[in-house]
């Protein structure tokens, strides 16, 4: 295996951490309405990913960072290209930082619910923009000699980049409904069971549709694999549910983020872009790669530092391990 | 305007405001984390109130302020793509590798630990709470170092060649890049300037407190003490800081003397090479006539600024254009930058960061300690201190209440000296995004429509200054309470194990969204 095979393989593993743990997150925003029946129910649910929002995102800066360092090419292509749908996505991004942080700092109704609106919007359109812009990675798109996109910004919206879309949305909201009844007490918890076995089972079926067509169209046996087993972790994710066996939910339906993005990065290898307009004009690991001493350099700060990431985040989630109810909730921070 | 000058045009706006933007909030982080940190640290070790009120309240504003910092941080990191492909696809090869150890090493670390800490305080034994806050700043500190190496490498290109194949940049030495004396200088510079700001913000908003507590005579005294500690707190480290910056900067000044000569004539405005050369007071020039029609000036200094002594000839705008355009072609006006720009940049970045060190070095004299007072005029810890010119005599009223103000009114001025500083050695670099290598020009995303940028630029433009409003409005409310002396320290150290009995089970979170 090259090094820029190495460095293919990592970018994955930190899009697969930032989907894991920032599709939780986003599926919390969007149940603060579909699940939370008043704000103390809508400040549980915040207040689950109170701690951790904030490193979670930080997986995304770093497939950028690390994107632009090992494939310049694919990072310039990519945010290049599909300018508009990032752009409202770092929009949301950053609303989304700021209403978490500041929703609480006024006792004001309006001024917390207007966070709230906000929160619930800033959660839902980058878990559905992350699929419309990961379909298109992977089916390919318009990318001329120069490595630059040159279609328009509506091409980037095919039905089936749409329902790709689709099913990160509901895929990452169902994580997020069985986060949270991991992670509270109460009767939020037993509604937020119910609330995730309805929407697993609309993600089933788009998942469904929408792996097996990117199979079809560009399938590998590894990618099948990937694919079975991102079914499988869905289906026994729902069954644990049912069961109430919320750690084996969570455990599962973290596997099927997990497996479903693996299995899109599978199927991509070895492009990175692939180019709709033929020619050799897709980007791959190879072409797209920087040079040797670099992705070395890289490999060996990865190695050190990503473990490190790892054990401390792990550590965070010990230490807010309790769960947390309305009764929890202090009262409304006064003007200090 | 022909349509690739537009293009140009609006990129450099764009990320001209949007890093200006974030670079208000990234020097009151930076120092405002080590600031707590500091606090939070002599509570624990002395168990005085006063530092733990102290510590929440700079906490709080800390809180404010970092959050901003943090989402406005995430368009620098994708802007490259987006506006700057062609410079992406140049440099990424060097340039991305400080973007990803930023990412990996130094944001995973402050906003992992921040969490810890936000929501922490019922939680962690204190000990372990305080280590927190020291994470966050040590994550800070080392994410400004990144980012600066990775500028620095635009100042001044080293440790790359270009791949004949490709005729991309590629990295050769990592460490040439990390640990270039442009890098280290400017990261000196940048850090003890965070901590003016940083000084300044603590100087003001505690004379705010004080000069209130003053006029109203019957103070909270637990806030007057913390107020007051944080008062003498921001003067030592604003004098320290102050210093280190002129120093640094006078460093940083030398480097780029060397390396970028131009940047500098461009700051003094001085066109034509002179040995000694004058350090110019007030100018104003003729960018077409290569010449100023007014000038004020000090013979010598300049030469001083550039190689230590007073009579050294330091090369003009129009030598080093000439240069340029030998080696680089093109006309030698393709190398000169906005002198007004560079020339008012240096001078308002001198002028308002020097101003706030002045301000904390007559602030440190009159609060000095008890000892140097005489005895009638020493005051309680608790106490508005009275402001002292000599050991017998106070200031005068007026002088007073104009010190106090002036002391809140220095708040402001390292932000503005800062965003100065970067707009004075941005724009001083230009034509170049990389000095000698890539023009700015060149860099754009050639795909990327000028309908797109303008809505991307109107899109950032209209956000912050919602946020900007919104910001703001809630740092001087918080600002204003001042600290909330009423809180107490938890009865009991947490244990990492948290609570063995049930009693707990519902006691609400120490804090909550």
């Amino acid at each position: 295996m090259q090094l820029h095979d190495v460095w293919f393989i990592l970018i994955a593993v930190l899009w697969i951490g930032y989907f894991f743990l920032e599709g939780f997150d986003f599926g919390i925003g969007v149940l603060t309405k579909l699940l939370a029946r008043d704000t103390a129910e809508r400040r549980v649910l915040i207040n689950t990913i109170g701690p951790v929002w904030d490193g979670n995102e930080v997986w995304l800066l770093t497939a950028g960072g690390a994107t632009f360092a090992a494939f310049p090419d694919w990072y310039a292509t990519l945010f290049s290209g599909f300018y508009l749908p990032l752009l409202i996505i770092l929009v949301c991004l950053i609303v989304r930082g700021v209403a978490f942080e500041y929703r609480a700092k006024r006792n004001e109704k309006r001024w917390q619910r207007n966070w709230e609106h906000a929160i619930f919007w800033t959660s839902l359109l980058p878990a559905f923009l992350w699929g419309v812009v990961f379909a298109n990675i992977v089916h390919g798109v318009a990318i001329d000699k120069d490595k630059n996109y040159v279609g328009s910004v509506w091409d980037l919206f095919s039905p089936y980049a749409i329902l790709g879309g689709l099913v990160t949305l509901t895929l990452f909201t169902f994580h997020g409904a069985i986060f949270a009844s991991l992670k509270t007490v109460g009767d939020i918890r037993l509604r937020a069971r119910a609330v995730a076995g309805q929407l697993g089972l609309v993600a089933t079926v788009l998942a469904l549709v929408f792996l097996g067509w990117t199979q079809a169209h560009q399938g590998t046996g590894w990618s099948l694999a990937a694919m079975t087993v991102a079914v499988l972790a869905l289906a026994a994710s729902l069954a644990a549910n049912q069961l109430g066996r919320e750690g084996w939910a969570f455990t599962f339906s973290g596997l099927t983020v997990v497996a479903a993005v693996a299995m899109l990065f599978l199927a991509l290898f070895p492009d990175v872009m692939p180019s709709t307009l033929g020619g050799n004009w897709s980007l791959t690991v190879d072409n797209a790669a920087s040079s040797p001493y670099t992705l070395k350099l890289m490999t060996i700060v990865a190695a050190v530092f990503t473990p490190l990431v790892l054990l401390y985040q792990g550590w965070t989630y010990w230490v807010f391990r309790k769960r947390i109810g309305v009764q929890h909730i202090p009262a409304p921070v006064q003007d200090h | 305007m022909e349509l690739s000058v537009a293009h140009e045009t609006i990129a450099r706006w764009q990320f001209g405001i949007t890093t200006v933007y974030h670079f208000f909030f990234v020097p009151l982080t930076i120092s405002l984390a080590a600031i707590v940190a500091g606090l939070e640290t002599a509570w624990v070790r002395t168990g005085k109130e006063k530092y733990f009120h102290a510590t929440k309240f700079w906490g709080k504003l800390f809180l404010i302020n970092i959050a901003m910092g943090v989402v406005t941080g995430i368009v620098q990191e994708f802007q490259f793509g987006m506006n700057w492909s062609d410079y992406s696809r140049f440099v990424g090869d060097v340039f991305g590798a400080p973007l990803a150890m930023e990412a990996l090493i130094a944001f995973f670390f402050e906003s992992t630990f921040i969490g810890l800490w936000i929501f922490g305080w019922d939680k962690l034994p204190k000990k372990i709470h305080c280590a927190c806050i020291w994470m966050v700043a040590l994550g800070t500190m080392l994410s400004a170092y990144f980012i600066l190496a990775a500028n620095s490498w635009m100042q001044h290109p080293t440790g790359y060649k270009i791949d004949p194949a490709t005729g991309k940049a590629q990295l050769t030495d990592i460490g040439a890049v990390l640990f270039q004396n442009t890098t280290l200088v400017v990261v000196f510079h940048t850090l003890t300037a965070a901590f003016l700001t940083g000084a300044a913000f603590m100087v003001g908003i505690a004379s705010f407190h004080l000069w209130r507590a003053k006029r109203e005579g019957e103070p909270d005294r637990r806030k007057v003490a913390s107020m007051r500690t944080s008062l003498r707190v921001g003067l030592a480290l604003g004098v320290i800081a102050g210093l280190g910056t002129a120093v640094s900067g006078d460093s940083l000044a030398k480097v780029m003397f060397e390396q970028q000569p131009m940047k500098m004539a461009a700051a003094e405005a001085l066109w034509d090479t002179q040995a000694p050369a004058p350090f110019s007071i007030f100018a104003v020039g003729n960018v077409n006539q290569g010449h100023n029609s007014v000038e004020l000036e000090i013979p010598g200094i300049l030469s001083f600024l550039a190689k230590s002594d007073f009579s050294s000839p330091v090369p003009g705008i129009n030598d080093t254009a000439a240069a340029e355009a030998a080696k680089y072609g093109g006309k030698p006006t393709d190398y000169i930058p906005n002198i007004f720009v560079t020339y008012w940049g240096f001078r308002l970045m001198i002028g308002f960061g020097m101003t706030s060190f002045v301000a904390c070095l007559i602030g440190l004299w009159t609060t000095r300690r008890r000892l140097f007072l005489a005895p009638e005029h020493r005051t309680a810890e608790d106490e508005v201190p009275k402001l002292m010119l000599t050991k017998h005599r106070e200031l005068s009223p007026q002088l007073t209440k104009w010190s106090w103000r002036i002391g809140i009114l220095t708040m402001g001025f390292p932000l503005i000296a800062n965003s100065f500083g970067w707009v004075f050695t941005e724009m001083g670099r230009q034509p170049w995004s990389v000095f000698g290598l890539m023009t700015t020009a060149n860099s754009v995303s050639p795909n990327v429509s000028v309908t797109t940028q303008v809505i991307a630029l109107t899109t950032f433009t209209t956000l912050y200054a919602i946020l900007a409003v919104i910001e703001v409005r809630l740092l001087v409310k918080y600002a204003s309470a001042g600290p909330n002396t009423a809180e107490q320290p938890p009865a009991t150290d947490p244990t990492l194990r948290g609570p063995s009995s049930d009693e707990d089970a519902d006691k609400p979170l120490a804090f909550a969204y």
